[in-house]
C-alpha cells in the first residue's frame, strides 16, 4: 500500500485528502478513482459536444412537428410512418421524449457510447496517459471496472439528457395531460412520467452491450480513434445485418436486436417478453466483453 | 515492464515470461466460459422446461370434442401467438401495403378500420394479446413495433384503435351478444377449432393423439384429418386445455408437408377476470376518429357470419384475397373437405377490389394461366387455398388442388 501515496494520477483533477487510516484511504481511493474518471470523462469538450447533440435531436423533432402541424393536420405522413410514437406528439407532449428516444436509440445514443467507450483505455494508452494510471495501486481489474462504470454513467447520462430535453421541448409546444397507453387505455400525467422514466432506464440499459464492446475494443488497440472507428463500424454492421431475412436466425442475438422493446412499457399491461430478453442479452453482451476484456487488459503489456 | 506490472506484480525472469505468456492465454478461458455457459442455458433450460408430455386420464376422440362443446371460459387474458404461412408471395410490407391501403381508401381512409387491419394477420408471425370478461366485453391487441392494435368491444361500442397513426374506428354493435361474438374476428385457437370441427363429418377421421404442454397447462391433442384425398389439407392438430375444454393451440398442416400453414396458440393464459379498466376506451385527444357508416348491417360485413362449410375453413386466406367484396351468391360445389366455393364477379377477370387496374395487372402477374373445357383463366395458388378466376368472371376457390379447380369449373359449364 505503500505506492499509493506516490501515486497521485499526474494531471487528472485533484485528488484526494491525504492522511487518512489506511482502511478509509483504501475505500475513498476506490470512490476518488471513479470520481476522478467521471469527472475527466464529463469535462472533455467531446464529452460535452456529443451531449449537446444529443439534446438537440428533440429541440428538433419537437420544432419540425410544431411547423408541419402549425396549420391543423397530423404529423407523418397518414399511414402512420417516421419514428415511434410520432403522431401523437401534437395531442401529448410527453409522447416527444418516446419519439425522441425511438429515433436516438438506433443511432445517435449508440454512437455516442462507443465514442466514449473506445477512448477509456486506447485513448489513455494514445496520450500516454495510462502509465501513469497503472502506478495506481488500484490495479488493473479495478481500473477497467471503473473505466466500464464511468462508460455506463454516460450510458444513463446521455439518455436523460434526451429525455429532459424532449420533456422540456415537448412542454414549451405542446399540451400536457393524461395520455393514452398504445393498448388504448388512459393513464394519468404522473404515470405517463414514471413510464417515461422507466422507459429512460430501459434504454440506458440497452446500451450496457455497446459499452461493453466499445470497452473490449478500446483494450486492443493504442489508439484512441481506432477503437471508437472500430466500435462505430460494430454498431452500423450489425444494425444493417439485422436488417437481412436471410439471417432471421442470428438475429435474436445481435446487441440491438430488442432495443426497440422500450416500447412495450407504454402497452396495459406491460408486455415484459422481449423487455426481458433485451435486458438479459445487454447482461450476457457485458459478460462477455467485459471479461474479454478483463482478459485483454490485465496481462496486456502496457508501453505508452 | 516491472513498474507497470498488473497487480499479479510479475518480476522479471525468463521462467515468468513463459508462465506470464501461459497465463495471459489462461485469462481469456474467462469469457469462453462466460459464452459457454450463456450457450449452455439457453440450449438446456427449454429442454428442462419441457417436463414431458403430462399424464392425463384416457379420452375419447368424441368425449374431447364434447368437452370443447361445453367448455364455458367467459373470462380470460392471454397472449397468442399466432403464424401463417400460407405460401403467399413474399413481398414483405408492400403486399399489406397494398391490400390494406386499397381496403382503407374503399371503407373511407381509415387505418383503424378492423377489415383493413386484419389482413394483415394472413402472412407472417404475429403476437395477439387477447382478453374476455363475458359475452359484452373483449379485446383484441395486435402487437407491432412500437404499436399496437385494439380492437375493444365493450357493450354496445366496438372500438377500433390504431397507436401508429393515432386513427379511432367506431362501430356499434346490436344489442344480441352472439352478434357481439361475430365481431370478433377469429384470431384465437378456440375460434380456429370451432370452426375445424364444424367441418368435422363423415369425410373426416377424428381422433386424440397423446397429451401436451401448451401454455403452462396441461392439454389433450385432438388430430382432425380429412379422409378423402384431392384437398390440401393435410391435418388439423388442435390441443386442448384438460381442465377447461377451451382450445389452447391449433396448427394446420398442409397435406404437401412442410411447415404449419396456420399455427395459433396460446403462450400464456390466465383464466382470471382481466380488470376492467381494460376494456375502456376512450379516443384520444386529437385522434382521427371514423364512423362506421353502415353500423347495424354490418352483419354483411362481419368475418364471422359468412362462415359456411367448406367456405369457414378458408376463411383467413379469403379476407386476403376477395375482401372488400360482397361474397353474393356464393355457391358451394362438392362437400366435405373438397367443397369449392364459386360466385361471379360480375365480369371482370382477375379480382381487382376496389383498388382499380394498377392492381389488378399486378394480381395478374402473381397468377399462373390454365386452360379447360371451360375456357382459360388464372390460377392462384398458396399452400392452402387454391383459386381459379375464369376469364369470364367466375371464381372457384377451395383448400382443393388446382386439378379438382379445373374440374370443377369444368363441370360448371
Amino acid at each position: 500500500m505503500s505506492r499509493a501515496d506516490l501515486s497521485a494520477p499526474q494531471g487528472r483533477g485533484e485528488l484526494r485528502d491525504r492522511p487518512q487510516t489506511a482502511r478509509t484511504r483504501r475505500t475513498t481511493f476506490r470512490a476518488t478513482l471513479l470520481r476522478n474518471e467521471l469527472l475527466t470523462t464529463f469535462r472533455r469538450w467531446r464529452t460535452l459536444a456529443l451531449l449537446a447533440v444529443l439534446a438537440a435531436v428533440p429541440v428538433l423533432v419537437g420544432i419540425a412537428v410544431k411547423i408541419e402541424t402549425g396549420d391543423g393536420s397530423s404529423a407523418g405522413p397518414g399511414g402512420g410512418g417516421g419514428p415511434a410514437f410520432i403522431s401523437q406528439i401534437t395531442n401529448n407532449g410527453l409522447f416527444l421524449v418516446f419519439t425522441a428516444l425511438a429515433a436516438t436509440l438506433p443511432f445517435f445514443l449508440p454512437m455516442a457510447i462507443g465514442v466514449v467507450a473506445g477512448d477509456a483505455i486506447a485513448g489513455e494508452a494514445n496520450s500516454g496517459t495510462l502509465r501513469y494510471l497503472l502506478v495506481a495501486p488500484a490495479g488493473r481489474s479495478r481500473l477497467l471496472l471503473t473505466k466500464y462504470a464511468t462508460v455506463v454513467v454516460f450510458c444513463l447520462a446521455a439518455t436523460l439528457v434526451v429525455a429532459v430535453s424532449a420533456l422540456t421541448v415537448g412542454a414549451l409546444l405542446f399540451p400536457l395531460g393524461d395520455l393514452t397507453t398504445i393498448s388504448g387505455t388512459q393513464i394519468s400525467f404522473a404515470e405517463g412520467l414514471g413510464r417515461a422514466l422507466l422507459i429512460a432506464l430501459a434504454v440506458a440499459a440497452s446500451l450496457i452491450g455497446v459499452a461493453a464492446l466499445g470497452l473490449f475494443v478500446s483494450t486492443m488497440t493504442g489508439s484512441g480513434i481506432a477503437a471508437m472507428a472500430t466500435t462505430v463500424g460494430l454498431l452500423i454492421t450489425v444494425q444493417i445485418l439485422d436488417q437481412i431475412p436471410q439471417l432471421h436466425a442470428l438475429q435474436p442475438y445481435f446487441f440491438s436486436h430488442y432495443w426497440l422493446s422500450f416500447a412495450d412499457l407504454m402497452r396495459e399491461p406491460v408486455y415484459w417478453d422481449d423487455l426481458t430478453k433485451n435486458l438479459g442479452l445487454q447482461a450476457l453482451y457485458a459478460a462477455v466483453f467485459g471479461s474479454a476484456a478483463w482478459a485483454r487488459f490485465a496481462a496486456k503489456d502496457v508501453t505508452a | 515492464m516491472a513498474p507497470y506490472a498488473s497487480d499479479d506484480s510479475t518480476t522479471a525472469g525468463e521462467v515468468d515470461e513463459q508462465r506470464s505468456g501461459r497465463r495471459k492465454a489462461a485469462r481469456y478461458v474467462v469469457p469462453v466460459t462466460v459464452i459457454g455457459v450463456a450457450a449452455a442455458t439457453i440450449g438446456l433450460v427449454p429442454a428442462l422446461a419441457d417436463s414431458g408430455d403430462p399424464d392425463l386420464p384416457k379420452i375419447t376422440a368424441q368425449q374431447l370434442i364434447e368437452k370443447i362443446a361445453e367448455s364455458d371460459v367467459q373470462q380470460l387474458s392471454g397472449t397468442v401467438k399466432i403464424s401463417t404461412d400460407l405460401g403467399l408471395p413474399n413481398l414483405g410490407g408492400l403486399e399489406s401495403g397494398l391490400l390494406s391501403g386499397a381496403a382503407g381508401q374503399g371503407e373511407g381512409g381509415s387505418s383503424a378500420d378492423p377489415t383493413a387491419k386484419l389482413t394483415e394477420l394472413a402472412s407472417g408471425t404475429h403476437t395477439l394479446r387477447v382478453a374476455a370478461d363475458g359475452p359484452d366485453r373483449q379485446k383484441l391487441s395486435l402487437l407491432e413495433n412500437a404499436a399496437e392494435y385494439s380492437i375493444i368491444h365493450n357493450g354496445k361500442d366496438v372500438w377500433g384503435y390504431d397507436s401508429k397513426s393515432n386513427e379511432v374506428y367506431h362501430g356499434t354493435s346490436s344489442k344480441s351478444p352472439e352478434h357481439g361474438k361475430d365481431q370478433q374476428p377469429p384470431a384465437t385457437p378456440k375460434d380456429f377449432a370451432e370452426e375445424a370441427l364444424k367441418a368435422v363429418d363423415d369425410t373426416t377421421s377424428v381422433t386424440v393423439d397423446g397429451t401436451a404442454q401448451v401454455a403452462g397447462r396441461d392439454a389433450y391433442k385432438l388430430v382432425v384429418k380429412p379422409k378423402q384425398s384431392g384437398s390440401t389439407v393435410g391435418a388439423i392438430s388442435v390441443a386442448v386445455d384438460a381442465k377447461t375444454g377451451m382450445p389452447l393451440k391449433f396448427t394446420l398442416t398442409p397435406a404437401s408437408g412442410g411447415a404449419a400453414v396456420i399455427d395459433v396458440g396460446f403462450t400464456k393464459v390466465d383464466f382470471a377476470k382481466p380488470a376492467a379498466s381494460t376494456f375502456d376506451f376512450t379516443p384520444p385527444k386529437g385522434a382521427k376518429v371514423t364512423e362506421d357508416k353502415d353500423a347495424g348491417k354490418d352483419s354483411e360485413k362481419a368475418p364471422g357470419t359468412t362462415f359456411d362449410k367448406g367456405g369457414a375453413r378458408e376463411h383467413v386466406p379469403k379476407a386476403g384475397e376477395d375482401f372488400g367484396k360482397g361474397l353474393d351468391g356464393m355457391k358451394t360445389i362438392g362437400e366435405g373437405w373438397n367443397a369449392i366455393a364459386t360466385f361471379d364477379t360480375g365480369g371482370e377477370g382477375v379480382p381487382s377490389g376496389g383498388a382499380g387496374g394498377d392492381l389488378g395487372g399486378f394480381m395478374d402477374s402473381l397468377g399462373d394461366k390454365v386452360h379447360g373445357e371451360f375456357g382459360s383463366g388464372t390460377v392462384f395458388s398458396t399452400r392452402l387455398v387454391n383459386a381459379l378466376v375464369t376469364d369470364d368472371g367466375k371464381v372457384y376457390a377451395g383448400l382443393v388442388t388446382k386439378d379438382a379447380l379445373v374440374k370443377a369449373a369444368d363441370a360448371g359449364k
